[in-house]
């Protein structure tokens, strides 16, 4: 797809429509029509070559929710599964991470934190369920909330998100912020997790749909090694609902043809080498450390934390709490038949929860999928739960004349 | 390698009513069903009962009916982009009378519950607010009550209105055939992205304005027009138009298809919504109507809808089918999916 630079105004427009042009650009059923079509084509080349259907992997919420809010699986052909991988940091913050922040919190710390977190349970109570109990938590939009908050007090701020928004936390701390201002990092890395995926025994996923917004910061080039080393193809995409398309049409044409190289399809954001300004941000505050991701496994280098110049910012250091005594016991019944780990590693969808929908829903979450807002169960649950719908006509007459 | 469960805690059901049970979907219909109506009464067949669950109640008088609705308002903020409360508790009322077929309003009652400590100023504008709104609706407020509580009791103002009208016909909210068509008055989804922006800060309240309007008119002419073609009306307030088309087909062997490029969306809103990554057909519209309407009354409607000054960007959203009953079906022009009725309160005190 040649989509042009952001913005632009495709030939035929008036001009001074920068906006409703970007959205015809990215969000034309007819052109979405046209990739379908392709998509078609190539999943047929793939089963006659591999003789199985083919299956897909993205590793991120917000594909997830471009995917679900346009009914983009009822477009798909019946011999493609696209499935979701662990693209949730929320959800993969894992137990004792959370119980730190709860530790932290029943001190008496300012502990500051997206609103995703306040409701993730550790091996007890959730952030949410302490400020209940008067415990200083406060939910911030964004790192510049909590250094404002800091101006003031001391604040712990509990950071969690993949390598996109580590690089906010980490020009934070680089940027002379106020003396009370600590940093609980459960950032975490992904391109790890997807080794772990790949290397999984029975292991379906024939390739991979890399985060474009993460791919803006890495750059494309990050994957490459994997693709060498996995034998598994790697497309970088959008979030548009043709950015989506035009990836899986790339992804699974290499699936057709047994290739497995990186394929850069979100151009007019990321680069090869990536946002170097950034890596080196990014990396000159962090380190990468072995660590569990909740429900998965460990995942060695996976877990991003404070390098040791940045000790005094770094609450883990001041304020050490050991997690194993915050364990309030095995878990019940209930979270005992959750499949969110198996979820997370894209084994299960969460139509095969018996707790889907029913036990478990966004206002009573039993596992970590159903609190974020790009947990694969809360997305589902928010689009009906029911994702393959048949391929009917379109309901309406097509005033344009444009309907296939 | 083993995977291990998420082990997370459950938790049990609640023996206390939560934010959910306020909220207009499944939540609030189960606490209604189980607790409210236990012991409600019956009415005629003919008749609109509380055990209908519909916006209001009918009872017979002469040869037409009395209708008759009560609604309790309690937005934060009580002033908000494009009205306030005082304004807002006039429109649900004279709204839910109208879209029971009642566009023949005799008479309102207001109850005013105030806190301690409440600005008189801004009391004086909510009154004026709400004179302007009962005089634009064409409903008389008769009588009224006044309660002031203790600071930290109430936030601030509650305010709760009730209405009588007079219909002919009772146009109930469920009275779906498979092949009407569904006729939106409107934008949706403008008050609550406009109180949800107002109160996130968010800079954006210029542009992004409550619809906040008595439909008296409106329906009535719809009504004019369309006649006995005309088969089901809702206000989709709380629960927004997927609640509202949800409700419609509740208990019927009906689904609803729904075309998303024909549901009319102003840009601030579209704009709004794409930022804070909230559907507008789940949040609550306080000046617009859903008619489900025979095919045949389908361009009579739509015509006398868009001659009214609320009514011009009036439009075909979809048809009632006999596909996925009970469900509403979302063509988003890329593919399919379903619209949910939200549950839970992910936009507390909208109304």
């Amino acid at each position: 797809m040649n989509a042009g630079p952001p913005g632009a105004v495709p030939p035929g427009l008036p001009p001074g429509l920068p906006a409703a042009a970007a959205r015809l650009q990215f969000r034309d059923p007819a052109r979405a029509r046209a990739l379908g079509e392709a998509l078609h084509r190539a999943v047929d080349r793939a089963v006659d070559r591999t003789g199985q259907p083919v299956t897909v992997m993205h590793v991120c919420g917000s594909h997830e929710q471009a995917i679900a809010r346009y009914g983009l699986r009822a477009s798909f052909p019946q011999a493609l599964e696209v499935i979701m991988g662990p693209g949730c940091p929320v959800c993969v913050t894992d137990v004792p991470e959370v119980d730190e922040a709860v530790a932290m919190a029943r001190q008496g710390l300012t502990v500051a934190t997206y609103g995703d977190m306040l409701r993730v349970p550790g091996s007890g109570p959730s952030l949410g369920d302490v400020r209940g109990e008067g415990a200083p938590v406060e939910v911030v939009y964004s790192v510049a909330d909590a250094l404002a908050l800091a101006r003031h007090q001391e604040v712990v701020f509990f950071a969690s998100g993949f390598e996109t928004t580590a690089v906010a936390t980490a020009a934070a701390l680089l940027d002379d912020p106020p003396p009370g201002f600590q940093v609980l990092s459960a950032h975490k890395y992904i391109p790890p997790v997807m080794e772990i995926i790949a290397e999984m025994p029975g292991r379906r996923v024939q390739g991979f749909l890399a985060a474009g917004h993460a791919a803006t910061i890495t750059g494309s080039g990050v994957f490459e090694a994997f693709c060498a080393r996995h034998r598994l193809p790697v497309v970088v995409a959008g979030f548009e609902p043709l950015d989506i398309l035009a990836a899986l049409v790339a992804l699974v044409e290499q699936v057709a043809r047994g290739s497995a190289e990186v394929d850069n399809r979100f151009p007019r954001c990321v680069s090869r080498q990536g946002n170097l300004r950034a890596q080196e941000i990014l990396w000159r505050v962090f380190r990468p450390v072995g660590g569990r991701w909740r429900g998965i496994a460990h995942v060695p280098n996976g877990n991003l934390r404070l390098r040791d110049a940045f000790a005094h910012r770094d609450a883990r250091r001041q304020h050490p709490v050991d997690p194993a005594s915050l364990c309030q016991g095995a878990p019940s019944a209930l979270a005992a038949r959750c499949v969110c780990g198996n979820i997370m590693a894209g084994i299960a969808a969460p139509t095969d929860c018996p707790l889907f929908g029913g036990a478990c829903t966004p206002d009573e979450p039993v596992g970590a999928c159903m609190v974020s807002m790009e947990g694969t169960c809360r997305i589902w649950q928010q689009y009906g739960g029911q994702v393959r719908l048949g391929r009917e006509p379109p309901l309406l007459p097509d005033p344009t004349g444009r309907t296939a | 390698m083993s995977l291990d469960v998420c082990p997370l805690p459950a938790r049990g059901p609640s023996d206390r009513i939560r934010l959910r049970e306020g909220a207009g979907g499944q939540a609030m219909r189960e606490l209604i069903q189980d607790l409210f109506l236990a012991r409600a009464v019956h009415v005629r067949p003919d008749e609109v009962g509380p055990r209908d669950m519909d916006d209001g109640a009918a009872i017979r008088l002469g040869d037409g009916f009395l209708v008759m609705t009560t609604d309790a308002h309690v937005i934060q903020p009580a002033i908000f982009p494009g009205g306030d409360i005082g304004r807002l508790s006039i429109c649900g009322t004279v709204n839910d009378l109208a879209v029971m077929g009642a566009t023949d309003i005799l008479g309102l009652t207001v109850a005013v519950v105030l806190e301690e400590g409440f600005s008189r100023a801004d009391l004086e504008r909510i009154w004026s607010s709400l004179q302007d709104a009962a005089e634009e609706a064409g409903a008389p407020v008769l009588t009224g009550d006044t309660k002031v509580m203790r600071r930290g009791e109430l936030d601030g103002i509650v305010i709760t209105t009730s209405g009588v009208g007079l219909a002919r016909r009772v146009v109930r909210s469920r009275g779906l055939h498979a092949g009407d068509q569904l006729i939106v008055s409107g934008t949706v989804g403008d008050h609550g992205l406009a109180v949800l922006a107002a109160r996130a800060g968010l800079g954006l309240e210029g542009a992004l304005l409550s619809d906040v309007a008595p439909v008296r008119a409106l329906v009535a002419a719809a009504l004019e027009a369309g006649g006995e073609g005309i088969v089901a009306m809702k206000d989709p307030t709380r629960g927004g138009l997927a609640g509202a088309l949800s409700e419609m087909i509740g208990g019927s062997n009906l689904g609803v298809l729904l075309d998303e490029a024909s549901v009319p969306l102003s840009e601030p809103v579209r704009a709004a919504a794409e930022l804070l990554g909230i559907d507008p057909l789940i949040v609550a519209n306080e000046g617009k109507v859903v008619f489900a309407v025979r095919p045949e009354a389908t361009a009579a409607v739509l015509a006398a809808l868009r001659a009214q000054p609320l009514g011009t960007r009036a439009a075909v959203i979809g048809t009632a089918t006999v596909e996925r009953p009970g469900w509403v079906v979302l063509d988003t022009g890329f593919g399919r999916r379903l619209v949910v009725e939200p549950e839970g309160e992910p936009l507390p005190r909208i109304c």
